[in-house]
């Protein structure tokens, strides 16, 4: 087996461009175990059931990029995001941060590299404790991290970040609890809270969805400005492609378990190759009453990741698939035809049978 | 323009109150609306805006500690504040049907989804037999995508999508009039989203419904609705025509609303930043509830005065909007009288 499908195409041009990627994925799966009765398990010798949430992804993100994964319900881009961060162990490849692989480093070393990395998650209450001020919630990183500082120099700390993420007057907001302000608010505090590190690193899932339509983008306006401030890179998890639009650099779309294309915004947004990835951009709601949707919705529904097609995992509701084609290969990440590192595993559509469709043969 | 034989639903001066730790808030404060047989209306806000409420009070149904304080609602010239909880009950079901957005709280986890259809037909339809109910049962299933033979799985067995469409099946069930479908494809993914949506719009020709569709989501109204309703803060800002609405909408909260919608099919840069968060509901502000937002905010009027909720200055009764940049200015009206 190759050791790495995107190496193959694309990452050459990539690596030559922007330097070593902060975060490289390669050949990441992560399979969840079934719970299978006594007896079951005394009768059934064979292979155990899992649930495979991730089944076979590689990507890697530059520094300074904002790289999105977006995917529906179960495609398993949630479970992408803790796999990157080392919050959960994959079944089978590896994550490297900074060059690191993670599977080799110490539960101290780990420990450290966790400064370097945050997470941002949907719901903000949630993720903060009812019963610690905001202040105290925002301090709380740097207590673990840098347990050196005095407290005068956390406070001041914890203030400046109330100001980086707009809570003005800070000491207006440092003493309060996360029931005494709005849920826009609150989700500010968590971003404050993953900055006050100093993180290279912001995996973000879902940041926005909780809030309301009013209050989002002045969100994302401030995720935006953060991350030019504190020279912050994101992998931007989302179910929303309209708001993806609005931020990411490149994005990979997921479908059950593995990703079916990527590439950069503009490319994949403007001219996607594979079936799916057109099927869910136009699915997107679109506020404006004139637009008409203009491809046929997929049959069917998202098989189980328990036991997924074979071949094109995708076959079974594709418009285009060939019998005897898709329903067999098992398609990789290819090239797609006259694009920059777009890729899509379609074998109709990229990789050399595509290729063959454009060019005539010399 | 509609004439009164037009309009199937008709809400005025509704208010709903809440009891609170902080006191009484009023959820939903002196609305008033008319549904037209046939449309789809779509009712936009902001969660806390009261579009849950006020679609629950439609109902009758109580949301927590709600209470409806004042106001009529009239359903087919019929106006059930005057009715018995029994025969609101004989109504919901049969005439008045409603989708949710967690299809699993609104169905019985131990009861197979041709049990749901059959016995809510049964109730209503006491002459029909078991086999004809089931009968029934069958083809509406089949009639909204979903296997026949599926009709023997309970609901956890189904995917929220075809969850989705039971709900809408039992609405069908007795050929209900008015269906109040109360953020339906919230917890929909995307394609799945789309597809019950262009189903809602096939049914509404078939079985000549009349649907209130309440949601945040501005695309989803986009999509299929015919007018527009725009609630904020507890009252209603704006109503119109969709086509209207969204080209040029009047209320200043309407046009930051779909300003901050990221669109998928536009090439511009960045979205438009709305001020603040919406108030709470326990202390609004005076006069206009957007005016602390309000780019147009008029000092002089604005945070003093309640707009109106009228047509604008001129315009058709098919337009209403709460807002002074659209209606004569109160200290006017005093020097004119």
């Amino acid at each position: 087996m190759p050791e790495s499908r995107l190496e193959q195409v694309a990452t050459p041009t990539h690596r030559i461009e922007a330097g070593p990627p902060l975060v490289e994925v390669r050949g990441v799966k992560k399979y969840f175990p079934l719970q299978s009765g006594f007896l079951a398990s005394l009768f059934n010798r064979g292979e155990q059931p899992a649930v495979r949430a991730v089944d076979g992804v590689d990507f890697e993100i530059r520094r300074g990029e904002v790289f999105g994964l977006a995917g529906e319900s179960g495609s398993g881009k949630s479970t992408v995001g803790r796999l990157v961060l080392n919050l959960l162990e994959p079944t089978e490849g590896k994550v490297f941060f900074d060059g690191m692989d993670l599977s080799q480093l110490s539960p101290d070393e780990m420990r450290r590299l966790r400064s370097r990395m945050q997470i941002i998650f949907q719901d903000p209450l949630a993720s903060l404790n009812p019963r610690m001020t905001i202040g105290q919630a925002i301090a709380h990183p740097l207590e673990i991290h840098e347990p050196n500082l005095s407290e005068g120099q956390r406070r001041k700390r914890v203030l400046e970040m109330l100001e980086a993420v707009g809570m003005n007057p800070p000491t207006n907001y440092a003493d309060k609890y996360p029931h005494q302000i709005s849920g826009g608010q609150r989700q500010r505090i968590v971003i404050a809270r993953a900055l006050v590190t100093r993180p290279e690193l912001i995996v973000a899932d879902e940041p926005i969805a909780m809030a309301d339509v009013s209050v989002r983008s002045a969100l994302l306006d401030l995720m935006m400005r953060l991350k030019d401030e504190f020279d912050l890179t994101y992998l931007f998890i989302t179910h929303d492609l309209a708001t993806a639009k609005y931020v990411c650099d490149r994005i990979a779309i997921m479908y059950l378990g593995r990703i079916v294309e990527v590439g950069p915004l503009k490319s994949v947004y403007g001219s996607p190759a594979h079936p799916y990835t057109q099927a869910l951009l136009d699915a997107v709601p679109v506020p404006d009453p004139k637009h008409r949707r203009t491809q046929p919705m997929p049959r069917g529904e998202i098989p189980s990741p328990i036991d997924p097609p074979s071949g094109c995992r995708f076959h079974p509701r594709c418009p285009i698939a060939q019998m005897g084609l898709c329903d067999v290969e098992d398609p990789q990440l290819m090239q797609v035809p006259e694009s920059d590192n777009h890729l899509a595993a379609c074998l109709l559509r990229a990789g050399p049978r595509a290729m063959g469709q454009q060019t005539p043969p010399s | 323009m509609a004439t009164s034989s037009d309009i199937l639903y008709s809400v005025r001066n509704l208010t709903v109150e809440y009891e609170t730790r902080h006191g009484v808030v009023k959820g939903v404060d002196d609305v008033s609306l008319d549904i037209r047989r046939g449309e789809i209306l779509g009712l936009v806000g902001e969660s806390g805006s009261g579009k849950s409420t006020l679609g629950k009070a439609m109902m009758r149904l109580r949301n927590g500690s709600a209470r409806i304080t004042s106001g009529e609602l009239w359903f087919d010239g019929q106006n059930l504040m005057e009715l018995s909880e029994r025969q609101m009950r004989d109504l919901r079901g049969s005439r008045l049907g409603m989708v949710f957005q967690d299809p699993m709280t609104s169905l019985n986890p131990v009861q197979r989804i041709v049990e749901h259809l059959t016995e809510t037909m049964l109730t209503h339809e006491p002459e029909w037999t078991e086999e004809e109910a089931r009968a029934r049962a069958e083809e509406l299933v089949e009639r909204l995508g979903i296997r026949r033979e599926r009709v023997k799985d309970y609901p956890h067995q189904m995917s929220g999508g075809m969850r989705q469409r039971v709900m809408i099946a039992l609405a069908l069930a007795l050929n209900c009039d008015l269906v109040i479908a109360d953020e339906p494809t919230t917890s929909l993914d995307v394609i799945v989203e789309a597809k019950f949506l262009d189903l809602l719009k096939e049914l509404r020709d078939e079985f000549n419904l009349t649907i209130l569709l309440i949601t945040h989501n501005i695309g989803v109204v986009a999509e299929v609705a015919d007018r527009v309703a725009v609630m904020y803060a507890a009252k209603l800002v704006e109503i119109g025509d969709v086509n209207q609405v969204f080209e040029k909408p009047l209320h200043p909260y309407t046009e930051g609303l779909l300003k901050s919608v990221p669109n998928i099919e536009l090439d511009s840069g960045a979205l438009y930043k709305m001020e603040g968060s919406p108030p709470d509901l326990s202390s609004p502000p005076p006069g206009c509830r957007f005016h602390p937002r309000c780019p147009y905010m008029m000092e002089e009027v604005c945070p003093i005065y309640d707009p109106p909720f009228a047509p604008p200055e001129g315009a058709s009764e098919d337009t209403r909007v709460a807002c002074w940049l659209h209606h004569p200015h109160p200290q006017k009206v005093a020097i004119g009288a």
